[in-house]
């Protein structure tokens, strides 16, 4: 390789300016193709509806605090807790993995300069915000009742307006899903820079890969369920009303062909986060590389064929509960691949303990917890005890909220500095994490028992014998609602005062690490360089990275010189 | 460009973000392969929800459906796979720069969909059940409209080609990615259709 600090040019020239360019705030505003902004602009928009659904959630724990319904009311409290699923599902889990960390990272991480499809990308962002308000009109109507899951012939006969407002929110919301699923879908295996093979990229991308596979064969099945129960609740149709011939049977196949790879795409990016930020922050190469990415795919194809799990309680024949019995059992072994990988990494690390690295280990005990629950859930003897109790509300949140929330946590501490620039507050990153994992414990860990008792879910009024636990449950609740200051204060200060990052604040080794905080916005100036694989924590000696910094730096300088001459 | 970043940097981004369009092919086509991918998900749902309603019921169509007539469809049917095969024309068309083939098939292409449209909505005039009929009746006009939808949103997407071929040099043998996509979708919707005549007609 040439020295290209002897570039004789080079000496004679002034420094060029290596300062990333000033975001004014109101581009975060306008419709930019720039995947940076689109970004940023889902995690912004979806965090501000996190913390509407963690509204809800906290309306619905006051009203559980005691056994009467004497909080919210029987048919508020049936609203509050149907808005508040759909808005972690659909607009705070699923946009801010795919669409937030997913847009801001992929193209970083592949060396392209922006996704397949910019105006496709903006689009998709700008479908986000009319989903959320028509869910949250309808929470102001006559709200939408039945649950996230709008079986009918529940959802037929609990209004219709605002039956109906949900299913424009979700088709919409799904439509939004799939043409971001066509964009992650091309950008990964068409976009790499030159050189990239799938095998050479960040196990992120591995990650997305699987997750838009899901979203464009799944989500579609969605759209015709809920279409045909649009059918049946304004014109009279009766595909799902057992009255008129149909089979709400069908719907709840058709609704779960989707809604179990739901579970996938929002668990698969923050497997995908969590393989990033593990091997940084314990300064070692991840393990088994390979066992990863391919058990991302298995996830992905086994993931389209347990869906009926959910249905064993639904008359579903004893042969399809064998078979989704086994099937979903069968999904334990990928993941636990992951799981044990991601321990054999942090093994024998130099582990850095900061926020980021605090909730990514967070992240692998509780998502263990709720993995675990969920193979008893699998169980076809033990789960027509506990279906529809509170066991399945403790099992899906510590999948969703210890597993998922606490990933994109991860990913927020981790990724801050590339996406502002400036470092977030350590302290309070810490306080925030002691906050939130003993604040979801002590909300979710009671569930199980309760369900283990035989609490029915989805009720506003319940026997006194469950009272305690649900006392101490409302506590934690309430601990987790405050959580989320320290960390609200903590983002918006650094943002705006926070000491600068620099480019690679972490020591990091994949490509996002070798540009500017914020990046550029062409990503890179001049053309990325692969100079080191993703992962190969502890394998260069200081000399090799101080070298490989020092050519970055020079190739940066090279094309801001050629710009400013073409120019001039 | 958003016109918002610093003038000097504007250059840099704008020098190299358009260098580096050229380097890499156009992903358009494979872009709409992709989304027919996730359309065909939607259909599928659909027949097999169809199917799932025929089998399970005891007698399929229910009692007392009246019979559907099938030289009208059988004609439409007839009607739409030819618009596949004339406009398949079209591509060699224009990648031999004959923007005039090209409008002639295109416009081919958009009188048989209109035609089919026309037939289809005749047909509905005509039936003796109504959407809530029954459970089949309902299946076949949610079915048979959500298809139409597709048939009328290839026919704007046609004519949409059309009108822009009336510029000069829009589209060329190098550029016409209008054109494939136009058809590739246009094959898609005429797939859906045999499908559909097949469970819905036939079987």
């Amino acid at each position: 390789m040439t020295q290209l600090q002897d570039n004789p040019n080079l000496a004679a020239a002034p420094k060029a300016s290596m300062d990333p360019p000033a975001e004014p705030w109101w581009r975060f505003f306008t419709f930019s193709t720039d995947h940076k902004v689109i970004g940023i602009q889902y995690l912004v928009t979806t965090f501000f509806f996190y913390l509407v659904g963690g509204a809800l959630a906290t309306a619905v724990r006051a009203e559980l605090a005691t056994p009467e319904a004497d909080f919210l009311g029987f048919e508020r409290y049936n609203g509050a807790f149907t808005v508040h699923a759909t808005i972690m599902i659909f607009l705070w889990i699923v946009p801010a993995l795919v669409g937030g960390f997913g847009n801001y990272l992929v193209p970083l991480m592949i060396g392209a300069r922006d996704m397949a499809f910019p105006k496709l990308n903006a689009v998709a962002f700008w479908m986000i915000p009319p989903t959320g308000i028509l869910l949250l009109v309808s929470l102001l109507t006559e709200a939408p009742a039945a649950g996230w899951t709008s079986y009918p012939p529940l959802s037929l006969i609990s209004g219709q307006l605002g039956e109906e407002l949900w299913i424009l929110s979700i088709l919409l919301g799904g439509t939004s899903s799939i043409l971001a699923g066509v964009n992650f879908f091309v950008t990964i295996l068409k976009m790499r820079m030159p050189g990239m093979k799938l095998g050479d990229m960040p196990l992120f991308c591995w990650a997305m890969l699987a997750t838009s596979v899901l979203t464009l064969i799944a989500t579609p099945v969605l759209a015709g369920a809920l279409i045909l129960l649009s059918f049946d609740l304004l014109a009279g149709t009766a595909f799902f009303n057992p009255s008129g011939g149909g089979d709400p049977v069908v719907y709840q196949h058709m609704f779960w062909f989707y809604s179990h790879p739901a579970v996938y795409i929002m668990i698969l990016p923050v497997f995908g986060m969590i393989s990033e930020i593990l091997p940084v922050h314990a300064r070692k190469p991840i393990f088994a590389y390979k066992a990863i990415a391919y058990s991302s795919l298995a996830i992905c194809f086994l993931g389209l064929i347990v869906w009926a799990h959910h249905m064993f309680t639904s008359g579903t024949p004893d042969w399809m509960r064998v078979f989704f019995m086994i099937a979903t059992m069968a999904i334990a072994v990928p993941t636990g691949i992951k799981v044990f990988s991601w321990l054999a990494t942090l093994w024998g690390g130099k582990i850095r303990l900061n926020s980021a690295m605090l909730f990514g280990m967070g992240f692998v005990s509780m998502f263990v917890i709720g993995g675990l629950s969920g193979i008893i859930l699998s169980s076809v003897p033990l789960d027509v005890h506990v279906h529809d109790t509170y066991f399945v509300v403790a099992h899906l949140h510590y999948v969703l909220f210890g597993g998922s929330v606490f990933g994109i946590y991860a990913g927020l501490y981790h990724w801050f500095p590339k996406m502002t620039g400036r470092m977030m507050n350590e302290f309070w990153g810490r306080v925030h994490f002691v906050l939130t994992f003993v604040g979801f414990n002590i909300c979710f860990l009671p569930m199980h028992k309760l369900g283990l008792m035989g609490m029915p879910r989805r009720v506003a009024q319940y026997d006194p014998q469950f009272a305690d636990l649900n006392w101490i449950s409302s506590v934690g609740a309430f601990i987790l609602a405050i959580s989320t200051l320290p960390f609200l204060v903590n983002a918006i200060y650094s943002w705006v005062a926070g000491p600068k990052a620099g480019d690679n604040p972490w020591q990091a080794l994949s490509l996002e690490w070798t540009t500017t905080s914020p990046p550029p916005h062409q990503n890179f100036y001049g053309d990325p360089i692969l100079l080191t694989g993703p992962y190969d924590y502890g394998l260069h000696s200081k000399e090799t990275l101080d070298y490989f910094a020092a050519q970055l730096q020079t190739l940066r300088e090279l094309s801001l010189m050629e710009a400013e001459s073409s120019h001039s | 460009m958003q016109g918002s970043l610093a003038p000097d940097t504007l250059m840099v981004g704008h020098t190299q973000a358009h260098a580096a369009h050229a380097e890499h092919p156009d992903h358009r086509v494979f872009g709409v392969l992709v989304f027919l991918v996730a359309e065909a998900c939607l259909f599928l749902g659909l027949f097999i929800a169809y199917l799932t309603y025929s089998l399970t019921a005891p007698v399929w169509p229910p009692e007392g459906t009246p019979e559907r007539e099938l030289l009208l469809p059988g004609i439409n049917t007839l009607i739409l796979i030819s618009s596949s095969f004339v406009i398949h024309r079209a591509e060699p068309a224009i990648k031999a720069n004959d923007v005039k083939g090209l409008r002639l098939w295109f416009a081919l292409t958009a009188l048989m969909g209109a035609i089919f449209l026309a037939g289809q909505i005749y047909e509905y005039s005509n039936l003796e059940f109504g959407l809530t009929t029954n459970l089949f009746a309902s299946t076949f006009y949610v079915l048979t409209g959500f298809h139409g939808l597709h048939v009328a949103a290839g026919l704007l997407f046609i004519l949409a080609v059309l009108w822009r071929s009336l510029k000069p040099g829009h589209y060329s043998a190098q550029h016409h990615f209008g054109v494939e996509a136009a058809e590739l979708y246009w094959h898609f919707v005429d797939v859906v259709w045999i499908v559909l005549f097949i469970l819905l007609y036939l079987l």
